[in-house]
């Protein structure tokens, strides 16, 4: 394991600016999440990271060296791609043992084994051992892609997505068994997803893309409390950020552009008034959409009242993040 | 049973099959008369009505594989006993074996220059199609029309430069001259053929090769090569079948030593008078090393032909 630092780092395909002078810092041991939007750039950053595509400019540097001009094997990352790409003219475990026959680790046959069985048994693919790739259902597939990076000991695990194929209990459980493995070998990884679970429970770090460029890079609480900015704000929390202009309440007013409010930054009781339209219950949590001078607002029931549809309810913000004319927050 | 729109019904099956149980029928009827004829003698070969029920006889491949002399009756009756059947056959005739004939070197000429033709035309074809798949090659489309280009007139059209050229060269009637001139009639079908075949297998797989740490030639060794087996496979077949049967080049540029099967066949009618069973036997024998290599293969063909139709 290794730490990895980009400098720098753009590319661009034709007319379209995918990575834009990027600047990040893997440390080691550490596990990084990637979001953004689609096309932010965030494949193109693990595959300019595992030497896949070749940086206009700015470096990588893998353990303090730099290497942009090694192939892909000398960097020796392990990546897991969104499309599984297993081989399909292999069986599941000659696709595990692919990575470690290379000419680079050369196995033993006794240790190749030890390490399929072993990863086999935490991703529950042992008894699939003997099928061909093709003959596996997707999960199967995205579990045997998993597994033929986690059979390795790389300077850098990149995965992208890994889980998104997933049903939820199957993904709720290798969330804890990545993150087990991360802890327990000390692995560094570098892991793109749209699941915002994913990023809160895993991560050490997010990092936000937004056209290609960090936008921010922290801790999740850190990114989750204090985003830079409203577009940054709306890729972590469930329901998502209300983004509301600052005028609405007195308390706000005049303290920035915008405001922006998470359902634990709304207290009922006092303050504006608000529309009760809807209600979703999900299970674990109610929500409820209000309207307040006609702009939505979306949050949770509060714990020891029940409301319901047609109902008037006060609403008042309390440490809201106030954001200026252009999106960006004001500390 | 439920009814199914898409599959066929058993009627619908039997007309089907009928048809091209009788279609393969009439095609073959040409291929079953060369084979019969190998067998008989030559006056039962020309007899007049023809005859489908005949004694079968090995006359036509004792004259296929031996040249022979005619001796007076007297002198036939001072040799000594026939030792094999060949013999016996021949001296019915009242002639006697004087030698092989050039067939079995014919064919084996055939077996050289067709399969290594072949191969080089898939060795070169699967590195040329990789690349143009591939990478990204200067002038790429220029170049594959100018590959298909050769294909446009019939090859036989630039006989006359090649037949001077192979003369200056030292290239006519060997071996490695019709190779040569096999391999660049059939390299642009192979090119463009598996061209086809190397896009439909995504990047990914090799990508995935390079990340577990191979290089590009093991990831193509090892991870495209297995995949594109089928495409290898029809294509090999279509190369063989080309430079197996090719007639007008290997007349005009073969005589002696690299001499093809193809243009030896005719020239066995004029050896004994018309011996159409050798011919028929030199035919049969033939049409073989084709059959027994497009069965061998015929799994991959029909995956090959289809290939892509269906989205996986």
């Amino acid at each position: 394991m290794a730490e990895v630092v980009l400098s720098g780092l753009s590319k661009s395909f034709g007319n379209k600016i995918a990575v834009a002078d990027i600047d990040m810092r893997i440390d080691d041991g550490s596990f990084v999440v990637l979001l953004g939007p689609t096309g932010a750039g965030k494949t193109t950053t693990l595959r300019l990271i595992s030497g896949l595509e070749k940086a206009d400019a700015g470096t990588v540097s893998i353990k303090g060296r730099i290497v942009d001009h090694d192939t892909p094997a000398m960097r020796d990352v392990a990546m897991v791609f969104q499309q599984y790409s297993l081989y399909p003219h292999l069986t599941v475990r000659d696709n595990l043992a692919f990575p470690l026959r290379s000419p680079i680790l050369k196995t033993p046959k006794k240790e190749i084994e030890e390490k399929i069985a072993q990863v086999a048994e935490v991703l529950r693919i042992k008894d699939k051992l003997d099928n061909r790739a093709t003959e596996l259902s997707g999960g199967e597939m995205q579990r045997v892609s998993i597994g033929r990076a986690l059979v390795r000991d790389p300077t850098i695990y990149l995965m992208d997505e890994p889980l998104s194929s997933l049903d939820a209990r199957l993904r709720a459980d290798l969330r804890i068994e990545l993150k087990r493995i991360q802890a327990d070998l000390g692995a560094t990884l570098l892991y793109v997803t749209h699941d915002q679970i994913e990023a809160m429970t895993m991560a050490t770090h997010v990092g936000v893309l937004q056209d290609g460029r960090l936008v921010q890079f922290g801790s999740p609480r850190d990114v989750y409390e204090r985003p830079n900015s409203i577009d940054v704000a709306g890729r972590l929390g469930l329901p998502r950020i209300n983004i509301l202009p600052a005028d609405l309440f007195p308390a706000t007013r005049g303290k920035g552009h915008r405001i922006g409010l998470r359902p634990e930054h709304i207290r009922f009781g006092d303050g504006q008034p608000a529309l009760v339209k809807r209600i979703e219950h999900l299970g674990d949590q109610i929500r409820v959409h209000l309207e307040i001078e006609g702009h939505a607002l979306v949050c949770l029931q509060p714990r020891l009242r029940s409301l319901s549809v047609g109902e008037r309810i006060g609403v008042q913000p309390i440490d809201p993040l106030f954001f200026d004319e252009n999106g960006n927050r004001r500390a | 049973m439920s009814h199914s729109i898409t599959d066929a019904t058993l009627r619908q099956k039997t007309i089907a099959g009928t048809l091209v149980i009788l279609y393969a029928s009439i095609t073959m009827v040409p291929l079953l008369w060369i084979f019969m004829t190998g067998f008989k003698t030559p006056p039962d070969s020309i007899s007049y009505p023809p005859k489908i029920v005949y004694q079968p006889s090995l006359e036509g491949y004792v004259n296929l594989f031996t040249t022979r002399t005619r001796v007076s009756p007297e002198k036939l009756a001072e040799l000594p006993p026939p030792k094999n059947f060949a013999e016996e056959i021949v001296r019915n005739r009242e002639m006697v074996i004087a030698g092989p004939s050039k067939f079995g070197e014919r064919f084996l000429n055939s077996i050289i220059i067709g399969f290594g033709s072949t191969f080089l035309s898939i060795f070169l074809g699967t590195l040329a199609a990789y690349a143009f798949s591939r990478f990204s090659i200067p002038l790429a489309d220029d170049l594959l029309f100018f590959i298909l280009s050769t294909r446009m007139m019939p090859p036989i059209a630039v006989a006359i430069p090649i037949f001077l050229m192979y003369r200056q060269l030292g290239l006519s009637d060997t071996h490695l001259g019709m190779i040569l001139l096999y391999t660049a009639v059939n390299i642009s079908l192979a090119v463009w053929l598996l061209k086809g075949f190397i896009d439909e297998i995504p990047r990914e797989y090799e990508e995935a090769a390079l990340i577990d740490g191979y290089t590009r030639f093991q990831a193509f060794y090892k991870v495209v090569l297995p995949q594109a087996a089928t495409g290898i496979a029809s294509t090999a077949i279509f190369c063989l079948i080309f430079a197996w049967n090719e007639y007008a080049f290997a007349v005009l540029l073969t005589s002696g030593t690299a001499q093809t099967a193809p243009p030896f066949i005719p020239t066995i009618i004029g050896v004994g008078g018309l011996d159409w069973p050798a011919v028929a036997a030199g035919a049969t024998l033939f049409l073989l090393p084709v059959m027994i290599f497009t069965v061998m293969l015929r799994k991959h063909l029909l995956r090959g032909i289809t290939f892509g139709a269906v989205r996986k």
